[in-house]
């Protein structure tokens, strides 16, 4: 099943997906090196977040082939649970789980997962929270912290799994504006430490500094392909200028 | 930024709300007097309140209350043989200790349950029972003392948490070997459908204990994603609801009889906890896939995105809060699965109901059927309402992570 994995962390060739009849992803290919920052954005319902969904396959795709990390994504549960050690993920909605503490969500996976001790888990729970700034709520459940604080909770526990590629899914779109900024430098700060991050988000300022390639999906397609720099001062296609011009004119 | 905190507007000082209370006078005006018809509606009201209690006072003091001491063991436990009844005693004992034990290692509402338990014994054996029996009650005091000391030098050693959890589990096998008697070991007692309210405990016991893992893993089967496995499950539980227990119990009783061969036939009390469970299973599952279905699917994501697979991810996320949530309707329905064991009374199985007819068949007896039933719905509504307030207090005290 291993694919020589030297061509990229993650491939993508022709890639289909439906939701019924819908044609949610209509032949994506791309390649994404190992340390890389992408930053996927377009209008909603382009398959933006559907994309990389497919790539811990919360989603299914139906034609085409995508290879993480050398493993080829295909029923074979083993090779799904393989990927998702290796995937971290962040959700628009946070996804914590209310009944544990902030500790213990981070500590879980580690524990049941990974098999290590439970001081051990504890121990590197702790030592993420820190990272992400806010040990002192270890003891506290997610419901008793604001928003923001929730979401770095859950960088955390993806974190924890010391996952080789970092997946968020629109991590600040259900935050207060007051709360944005907290989630995004400690996602600049996993970007400048080398992590290889996929980042679906509408915040432009944040993908010019940190992406090292942008991607625009339009209509489940990837129609736009490029540097930051390109993409904001001199973007190729038509459909791109139309969404930079209304997104940026405000 | 900073300077933004300098021109912070002035905050206004928090006001207390307005009051609400109302004088008594007032609210008896507005609420009883405030018409003609009101007026007279209420006096009405008061005469009849007061005719009823009267009557049941004058009836309450002129019964005849000593039909319930004089039956009490009969009532209680039935014909259980009196020279085995420490058996009875030890079972609570065995109890009353791990209630003990566990309020001195955890506290909170264990807390509370043993320390109920003790007092009710404590305050039984005041009332004027033979002496033995005083003993007995007292026993169940000191065992939940003993309990709780060791519970309470064990905290925080973790084996002593296993430990407990493992007596828990034991405790149940054992109470049914004591009670029951074991072929070579204990004397085995002859005739187990005759012993009274102890039959209603014992089916709701091994009922609800049964009941719910196999109500849970049919609620899981019913969403499975195997096509046999849901199909199964949702015939069950549907075949299941829409048939009366009573008429089960009646095709276990007898249909049972006729379709297996004579070696095989299951004794006629653990038919009937078969059917029980049976029955209830099917209920609680509906009540578990009402939790299950209120979770959100991110937390299925959340729990495959970290590397949980299946299994675990049902058990440590999804079954925890979801149960949670169906805290009052899993214990309606143990509360109805208790009272349901007085059914058992119909295929000729003398629990507490149908003993207590065999007393009212008594000439010397006649006419305390009144007496006899306040007694019947005191002892359920004892244990009922204490099923229903450990419910309450569960769901506060687990109800710490709520969003």
């Amino acid at each position: 099943m291993s694919v020589t994995s030297n061509e990229g962390i993650i491939i993508y060739r022709d890639v289909h997906k439906w939701y019924g009849d819908f044609h949610v992803l209509r032949g994506i290919t791309f390649t994404m090196q190992k340390g890389e920052v992408i930053v996927i954005c377009g209008p909603s319902g382009s398959g933006k977040s559907t994309c990389i969904r497919t790539i811990n396959r919360l989603e299914e795709h139906q034609r085409g082939q995508i290879i993480v990390d050398g493993v080829e994504l295909t029923n074979d549960l083993r090779n799904i649970e393989t990927i998702r050690r290796e995937v971290g993920m962040v959700f628009q909605q946070f996804n914590l789980f209310p009944h544990l503490s902030v500790l213990q969500n981070v500590a879980l996976a580690p524990f049941w997962v990974l098999k290590m001790k439970k001081s051990k888990a504890e121990e590197v729970a702790t030592q993420l929270l820190e990272r992400v700034g806010i040990p002192e709520q270890a003891q506290k459940y997610p419901g008793q912290l604001s928003g923001g604080q929730q979401q770095r909770v859950a960088i955390a526990r993806a974190l924890a799994m010391a996952p080789k590629i970092m997946l968020f899914d629109e991590p600040t779109s259900a935050l207060d504006p007051e709360m944005i900024k907290e989630v995004l430098d400690v996602m600049k700060e996993l970007a400048l430490s080398g992590m290889t991050m996929i980042v679906v988000t509408h915040e432009m300022g944040f993908a010019r500094e940190v992406a090292d390639r942008i991607i625009f999906f339009d209509y489940g397609q990837l129609v736009e392909e490029n540097t930051p720099e390109e993409f904001f001062h001199n973007p190729q296609h038509e459909r791109t200028k139309l969404f930079l011009s209304q997104i940026l004119d405000y | 930024m900073n300077d933004n905190r300098q021109i912070v507007h002035t905050v206004k000082e928090q006001l207390r709300p307005p009051s609400e209370r109302i004088p008594v006078f007032r609210w008896l005006k507005e609420n009883l007097f405030s018409s003609w018809l009101n007026v007279i509606l209420t006096v009405l009201a008061v005469a009849v309140i007061v005719m009823v209690l009267f009557g049941l006072l004058k009836w309450a003091l002129g019964a005849r209350w000593e039909v319930i001491p004089a039956n009490l063991k009969l009532l209680l436990v039935g014909t259980y043989p009196v020279e085995y009844l420490w058996r009875v005693w030890t079972t609570g004992y065995i109890i009353a200790f791990l209630l003990g034990f566990s309020s001195g290692s955890h506290g909170g509402l264990m807390r509370r349950v043993s320390t109920v338990v003790a007092s009710v014994s404590i305050l039984m054996a005041i009332l004027p029972f033979p002496w033995g029996t005083r003993g007995w009650l007292l026993g169940i005091a000191v065992a939940a003392a003993i309990g709780f000391s060791l519970g309470h030098l064990s905290k925080g050693i973790r084996w002593c948490k296993r430990l407990e959890i493992a007596a828990w589990l034991l405790s149940f096998p054992i109470s049914l070997v004591l009670l029951n008697g074991l072929g070579g070991i204990l004397p085995v007692i002859e005739r187990r459908t005759t012993w009274g309210f102890l039959l209603n405990l014992i089916g709701a016991v091994v009922g609800i204990g049964l009941s719910f893992p196999i109500g849970v893993l049919l609620a899981l089967g019913r969403r499975s994603e195997l096509p046999a496995i849901r199909w199964v499950c949702t015939a069950y539980i549907e075949i299941i609801r829409g048939v009366p227990l009573i008429s089960l119990l009646f095709m276990a009783s007898i249909m049972l009889q006729l379709l297996l061969p004579t070696n095989v036939r299951p004794d006629l009390l653990i038919r009937a906890m078969m059917t029980i469970t049976a029955f209830s299973a099917a209920y609680m599952a509906e009540n578990v896939r009402g939790g299950l279905q209120a979770i959100p699917r991110g937390q299925y994501e959340a729990a495959s995105a970290v590397g949980l697979n299946k299994a675990l991810g049902t058990i440590l996320i999804i079954l925890p809060q979801a149960l949670r949530l169906v805290i009052p309707a899993i214990v309606g329905q143990f509360i109805a699965l208790f009272m349901d064991t007085t059914l058992f009374g119909f295929i000729a199985i003398l629990e507490l109901l149908n003993i207590t007819r065999s007393i009212m068949g008594n000439i010397e007896w006649r006419g305390t059927i009144f007496e006899l039933y306040v007694f019947i719905g005191v002892v359920f509504w004892i244990l009922c309402y204490s099923m229903s307030y450990v419910s309450r207090r569960m769901e506060k005290t687990l109800g710490v992570g709520e969003r």
